[in-house]
């Protein structure tokens, strides 16, 4: 025996979560290894995105010529609630869930989540507040439809005066997301603070590590707030309470800070990670080192902290008095400084970088690219008059689709085809994925860069039929919206037959650093098992002769070797 | 198994050990973000009370502060009781801390009990008013704490008879005593908040 510096008893007892079945079935069982959950979400969340992509299509049908010809007007706010909703609660954070599952452990030396069990239940969850949701579509009144944002006094409104309505249904969906993600939060934080590889201090952590850890806090600080509204709205719209209702002496502004405290912040939830994923691929793809790292890791937190006290600039237009605005706007503006550190430190990283362009790295370039344009249309809603102006016309439409979808979407994209040979064990066809990726960027571009115009001559959103005057627009947009359709079969061929029958992936095929790096593709189960190594720098010294972890060699080796 | 070709000054850490031990990180964790749930309660009382035209149910100008308080009498002091619980516990006096620990089930129930009676007693409705459905939406959302206190207690005080228990530490024993503490903190607020300030 040659193990003597740690309890023996830990070593001997009995792994406690057993290796589930090592074939397809595992992915369809309670399997609490968290790169099986990984996948679990990774793809339940595609499934969503077709879904709610299919729901947005249709959006754009009705669009695409001036009267509601295609659809009555209410079947129409059903349609473009239930697409938020759907792209929001079931793609979105599933889907990044599903990458930050994949990634802590791996990233950090761990070897799975602190509380497996959890994590699976926190999965299982997905399935069930999902069905909740769509069978909304099958009640009498049909799905929830006061848009994703559930505003009183249009969401306790029951006409019919059924117990089990859809926006009954939509409430109890978006509570039982809200406690998968505050499971899926306590457990990545306390992962993150306690199971980190030896040496890994916080500065040596990778900024992917460092913006899950910002985000997750956020989503503990802000969805109880979002949680405790919801439970009154319900209460509201079920149990004939008056919280948010004039008649009954409550207030339906109050709503509006409960939702927005939280969900807008949840922004920066979903747009975090993205930019972890930003800050990990641009080293690997341009051959630097991250250019300031440090400020890059910090500024991850400034945007946390700032982003809690932002959300009153949706609310300008809604009797909001003008000291309050004007201190939101403030805050909001600052909002800037944060993420411009992150900016420039990518463009410096690009900077003389030897670029490879390759799927990952257009996506990348792309999301950056589309993330600056949408960033300044940011700044222009946070300023008062401007967005007492276009404030719910189709320009704020714009201007949030280009971060949630050209900016997250795009970098969740890069993500999936960076770490896609590290998990599957295979490599994808890089042929199929710059189809993709050109797909994406031509259909994202062309369906909603026209939307800011109409937005700006007036065209509100939220509504079945226009002025005709906005019609050049909107058929470029729905043009936008079918590419971006059939941007998804290249997508879908390229995984599956990839994961099918791709060639096999080596343990690191991008020359990458990083602890996820040093392990066979896909990593074993317990990913180092016994051997987890000692960090000695942070993971971004490209052409630099500083050594990444202790005797990196032994692990180059071992990564190699069949398990 | 360590392979033989490498440096033996390399501290290799198996993967085993990092299983264990993180429960009262994560519980502690979820407190922090359930008691942002009570925080928006209470700024929502806060907004409503200050704001609505109309605060107390019609026929009422105020709320009965004599029964309530008996209860926070009890509900605080069973912090301190069960305080003394975990220390026998610590102190390994495993019958102390069963005894101790009973007690402080006892108070719980009654707090819970004295809730019922109050609510029975009340002359308004959930339906009556914002304050009605504050009021109920506060004291529920609490009493479902207690009553969850309570069930966890039971369950704690089931796991002392299991043969070998406690031997590895006594995590379950102090998330639950901090949860208790907690619920009582957020009643201590409620309390003032309902109560006091009318």
């Amino acid at each position: 025996m040659t193990i003597i510096n740690y309890d023996q008893r830990l070593v001997k007892s009995k792994n406690p979560y057993p290796k589930g079945p090592n074939d397809w079935k595992r992915f369809f069982s309670f399997n609490t290894d968290a790169k099986v959950i990984g996948i679990q979400y990774i793809v339940t969340a595609l499934f969503f995105l077709l879904l709610g992509g299919l729901l947005g299509m249709l959006v754009r049908g009705e669009l695409i010529t001036p009267p509601s010809d295609l659809f009555d007007p209410t079947v129409y706010n059903g349609l473009y609630t239930m697409h938020g909703t759907v792209m929001l609660f079931l793609f979105l954070f599933p889907m990044l869930s599903g990458l930050t599952n994949l990634l802590v452990p791996p990233m950090i030396g761990a070897p799975d989540m602190a509380f497996p069990k959890l994590n699976a239940l926190a999965f299982w969850l997905v399935p069930v507040f999902s069905i909740i949701l769509l069978l909304s579509f099958f009640v009498p009144g049909g799905p929830a439809s006061s848009g994703w944002w559930s505003y009183p006094p249009i969401s306790i409104q029951n006409p019919l005066g059924k117990m089990i309505n859809g926006e009954m249904l939509w409430i109890t969906a978006i509570s039982l997301s809200g406690i998968s993600s505050i499971m899926g939060a306590v457990n990545f934080v306390t992962t993150i603070i306690r199971m980190r590889a030896p040496g890994m201090g916080f500065f040596k952590m990778p900024i992917f590590i460092w913006t899950v850890l910002a985000a997750q806090l956020l989503q503990l600080l802000g969805l109880p707030a979002l949680t405790g509204g919801a439970i009154m709205l319900f209460f509201d719209l079920s149990f004939g309470t008056s919280f948010f209702r004039i008649e009954g002496g409550g207030d339906p502004v109050l709503f509006q800070h409960f939702f927005w405290f939280y969900s807008h912040p949840a922004v920066y939830v979903m747009v975090l990670p993205v930019f972890g994923i930003f800050s990990e691929l641009f080293p690997v793809y341009a051959r630097k080192p991250l250019f300031g790292y440090k400020f890059v890791a910090v500024a991850s937190f400034g945007i946390t902290i700032l982003s809690l006290v932002v959300w009153v600039h949706h609310m300008f237009y809604t009797g909001t008095p003008m000291w309050m605005r004007n201190l939101f706007m403030f805050t909001t503006m600052l909002i800037a400084v944060p993420t411009g550190v992150k900016v420039f430190a990518w463009i410096a990283t690009l900077w003389g970088g030897n670029l490879r362009l390759s799927t990952p790295m257009l996506f990348c370039l792309g999301g950056l690219f589309n993330f600056i344009f949408g960033g300044i249309t940011g700044v222009m809603l946070a300023t008062v008059p401007v967005d007492i102006h276009v404030g719910n016309t189709y320009f704020v439409v714009a201007h949030f689709h280009y971060i949630i979808f050209n900016t997250i979407a795009f970098g969740i994209f890069a993500g999936i085809y960076h770490w896609f040979p590290k998990f599957t064990g295979r490599m994808f066809y890089e042929g199929l994925g710059k189809v993709h990726f050109a797909l994406t960027f031509v259909g994202a571009t062309l369906n909603w860069l026209p939307l800011h115009w109409a937005g700006l001559l007036g065209m509100p959103r939220r509504v079945a039929s226009y002025d005709p005057e906005f019609a050049i627009w909107n058929v470029i947009a729905s043009i936008g919206a079918f590419i971006l359709g059939v941007a998804s079969i290249p997508f879908i061929l390229n995984m599956v037959s990839s994961w099918v029958r791709g060639k096999a992936a080596p343990p690191n095929p991008w020359k990458a650093i990083g602890l996820e790096w040093l392990l066979p593709s896909p990593p074993p189960h317990e990913n180092f098992e016994d051997d987890i190594p000692t960090v000695l720098n942070e993971p971004y010294c490209y052409g630099l002769d500083k050594p990444f972890v202790q005797d990196e060699q032994f692990y180059i080796d071992k990564s190699f070797k069949k398990h | 198994m360590l392979s033989e070709n490498k440096s033996t000054t390399i501290n290799h850490i198996p993967g085993h050990v990092k299983h264990d031990g993180h429960n009262m990180t994560g519980f502690i964790i979820f407190l922090c973000s359930e008691s942002i749930i009570f925080f928006a309660f209470f700024v929502g009382y806060g907004i409503l009370k200050v704001t609505a035209p109309v605060w107390y149910p019609e026929g009422i100008d105020g709320i009965a502060v004599k029964e309530p308080l008996i209860n926070t009498v009890i509900l605080v002091s069973s912090s301190f009781v069960i305080y003394f619980a975990e220390k026998s516990l610590h102190k390994k006096n495993l019958w102390g801390f069963r005894f101790i620990w009973f007690i402080t089930m006892l108070m719980g129930s009654y707090f819970v009990y004295g809730q019922y009676i109050e609510w029975s007693e009340l002359s308004f409705s959930l339906q009556s008013g914002v304050f009605g459905g504050m009021f109920y939406l506060l004291t529920g959302f609490h009493g479902l704490h207690v009553i969850t206190g309570i069930l966890l207690m039971g369950l704690m005080l089931y796991r002392s008879f299991l043969p070998n228990n406690y031997k590895g530490g006594e995590m379950g024993v102090e998330s639950v005593s901090l949860f208790w503490h907690f619920v009582d903190v957020i009643w201590i607020i409620l309390f003032v908040l309902i109560y006091l300030w009318q």
